[in-house]
């Protein structure tokens, strides 16, 4: 019976043993799989909570995870920066007394209590039951109250009709959008685009797993390291932890 | 003569009614091109009918629950249908398009497109067989198969 699969799957979920692993393809060309991925039938679970960290220390003056999110969901701009889409940007930061700078890059932080899905009219914008806030584009009405309501200036608008767009990362007009934490690659069991080419052409700054498996990297790597969530103040206990800020 | 109208009436409407249904009536049927698949995921008669629920359906277990079954999923119609004899893509702007040849037919508007592609993947062939969402897991799962 082909139930086997997915009882093997809720094992190691419930064994907390999805641990990440790396797959090489070619010389110099690692594809970062999560050790099993979901099958396609069944529903994600609050079992998994999906998180990142930005190890600031590590972030370099480079823009390799933009790129890679712009070539995965063909978000290019039309040379507006004010209104261009933006999934993910580089901030740098610098402190007035010493001079310090830093560059790191700032995306949906993935709330658990997220305010855009607090003031969504429509229950467009919505939070995954494994810890992924999405827009819903079927039901948006493109009020944009969201983006008002997020801390991080997220999320952005699509203005222009749009064409050509990536079978796996539908994008229209009249509607919002921000980083999706690439959960078409997540629920095939592959970290997200941006997280794949920092390994491969930056320095290796972003870790990408589950923030309930006391033994993956990502909680491994936040139990060994002092981590801060951007505006922690808020209480909206964010998916993706910062680093050396 | 009260029953005798009736039967005039349906006498002369006759020829409309009794249309063959290869196109060859008064009213010229679309040339839908069905693509590489040349069998369906459901059977022809329920999909001309019931496509849109299963689309529905379909686009709310994937992008609220993360079901990723590709037998109706959009991309699978795609996939199969929006190509041409030779296998060649076949974009929205031709009137040959499996969908909207159809929907231009039926005068129904389409706006899947507007946030989708509706050109094929290169190299991605169509899902025909039963996937294990619709048939193997029906008996397992408590919400049952697919409608």
């Amino acid at each position: 019976m082909s139930g086997a699969p997915i009882d093997r799957y809720r094992r190691r979920l419930l064994g907390g043993a999805v641990a990440a692993g790396t797959l090489t393809l070619a010389p110099g060309v690692f594809l970062h799989r999560l050790a099993e991925a979901k099958p396609e039938a069944e529903p994600v679970t609050a079992a998994v909570r999906w998180g990142l960290l930005v190890d600031a220390n590590k972030c370099a003056d480079c823009s390799v995870c933009v790129d890679a999110c712009r070539e995965e969901h063909g978000w290019d701009g039309h040379g507006r920066p004010r209104s261009d889409a933006q999934w993910i940007r580089k901030v740098e930061l610098r402190d007035q007394t010493s001079g310090r700078q830093l560059s790191l890059p700032m995306m949906c932080q993935h709330c658990a209590h997220p305010p855009c899905v607090d003031v969504c009219p429509t229950g467009a914008s919505f939070r995954r039951a494994d810890g992924i806030v999405l827009v819903d584009k079927h039901t948006c009405i493109g009020c944009r109250y969201c983006m008002m309501a997020c801390p991080y200036k997220a999320r952005s608008f699509i203005h222009e009709e749009l064409s050509d767009q990536k079978p796996y990362s539908p994008r229209g007009k009249g509607t919002v959008e921000s980083c999706t934490l690439c959960v078409h690659r997540v629920d095939a069991g592959l970290a997200p685009a941006c997280v794949d080419a920092c390994q491969r052409d930056g320095r290796g700054a972003l870790t990408f797993g589950d923030l309930n498996d006391t033994n993956g990297a990502l909680r491994r790597a936040l139990a060994e390291h002092a981590t801060t969530q951007v505006r922690a103040d808020l209480g909206l206990d964010l998916g993706v932890r910062y680093r050396g800020l | 003569m009260r029953r005798l109208l009736p039967a005039l009436l349906l006498l002369a409407a006759w020829p409309a009614l009794a249309a063959p249904a290869d196109g060859a009536g008064r009213v010229p049927l679309p040339a839908v091109d069905a693509g590489a698949g040349g069998q369906c995921v459901e059977p022809v008669e329920f999909m001309r009918r019931n496509h849109m629920e299963l689309l529905l359906h379909q686009r709310d277990e994937t992008m609220h629950r993360g079901i990723r079954t590709q037998r109706h999923s959009l991309r699978n119609c795609i996939n199969c249908h929006a190509v041409d004899g030779a296998g060649q893509p076949v974009t929205l702007d031709d009137p040959e398009h499996f969908c909207v040849s159809c929907h231009r037919y039926a005068a129904v508007k389409l706006d899947c497109f507007q946030c989708h592609t509706g050109t094929p993947e290169p190299g991605v062939p169509g899902v025909v067989g039963a996937d294990a969402w619709s048939r193997g897991l029906a008996a397992t799962d408590p919400r049952g198969a697919n409608p």
